[in-house]
């Protein structure tokens, strides 16, 4: 199981690092920004992303817009301070898979990726 | 300025201390910036455009910003370290994004933070913009967040944050 995280914070990637390792999952690439996201995905092939909205360079949206272009399949979750109904719209629209808003309790994302994955892979 | 604004900062802040550190914030009485005096030895700035135009800042002496970054990360770092103001900006981000998506408005955009780091530094706000400076205690210290906010008129792109200067 490989997971991207791409936050412009070291603090939230180290954060969520942690969560994801207590649910097992070890195999974790972090990307800065869309940008470097983007220069990341095709080599490391993630099969779960946890994706922040507001990044400098490019943004979380602007990232997951050209990453369905090539990838409809691989679960995002979007994970960010951004909870106004127009923009989890947006996203949806964009292709994320779930959702998360900051602060979070680890309970939180830690049951929103065992749903997103479960949901994908029923899907499939 | 409008009340409901100054709620929403308090809730969130309230919110993000609570679920990220673990920790109760009470708040003193906010009043206009300049009559409460608040110690900034770090400041995070966040900068609002489109219906809401302004920046707020969350400024901390040094003692309580040292103790805030180590319970949200759970291990120290000094103010020199990039996880220090990567830690505060971040808090800054969460407080200001969780307090603008309960505005009820559709058009409010925020900046990337901004994280100043100087002994009892300055941080000034644009002459046009009405200020406002709650103050807050948490158990790790006293801060205050600084609103200031633009007359209603939009903007076409976030980062009209204050300028800031040693002091």
């Amino acid at each position: 199981m490989r997971v991207m995280l791409v936050d412009d914070s070291k603090t939230i990637r180290r954060i969520q690092r942690s969560i994801l390792e207590q649910l097992g999952y070890t195999e974790i690439e972090e990307a800065c920004d869309g940008q470097d996201a983007l220069s990341r995905v095709a080599a490391f092939q993630p099969n779960l992303i946890l994706l922040d909205w507001n990044m400098p360079n490019m943004d979380g949206i602007t990232f997951l817009k050209a990453f369905r272009q090539k990838d409809a399949a691989t679960p995002v979750i979007m994970v960010t301070t951004e909870s106004e109904k127009t923009r989890v719209i947006e996203a949806i629209r964009a292709g994320v898979n779930n959702y998360v808003v900051k602060p979070f309790t680890p309970d939180i994302l830690q049951q929103r990726i065992k749903e997103t994955l479960e949901k994908c892979k029923a899907a499939a | 300025m409008d009340a409901t604004l100054i709620r929403r900062f308090i809730e969130a802040t309230q919110n993000v201390f609570g679920t990220m550190l673990q920790s109760t914030v009470s708040f003193g009485k906010p009043g206009p910036t300049g009559q409460i005096r608040s110690v900034g030895d770090v400041s995070g700035i966040i900068g609002f455009s489109g219906d809401v135009a302004g920046a707020a800042v969350i400024r901390m002496p040094m003692d309580t910003a040292t103790k805030v970054v180590e319970s949200f990360c759970g291990q120290p770092f000094g103010p020199d370290s990039e996880d220090f103001a990567d830690a505060i900006g971040e808090i800054a981000n969460m407080i200001c994004g969780s307090a603008k998506s309960n505005l009820n408005s559709s058009c409010v955009n925020i900046s990337c933070p901004q994280v100043v780091v100087g002994k009892d530094h300055k941080v000034q706000k644009p002459s046009d913009a009405v200020c406002i400076t709650i103050p807050c205690n948490a158990p790790q210290g006293p801060f205050s967040i600084e609103i200031s906010i633009r007359a209603a008129a939009a903007t076409s792109s976030a980062g009209s944050s204050p300028h800031a200067a040693a002091g």
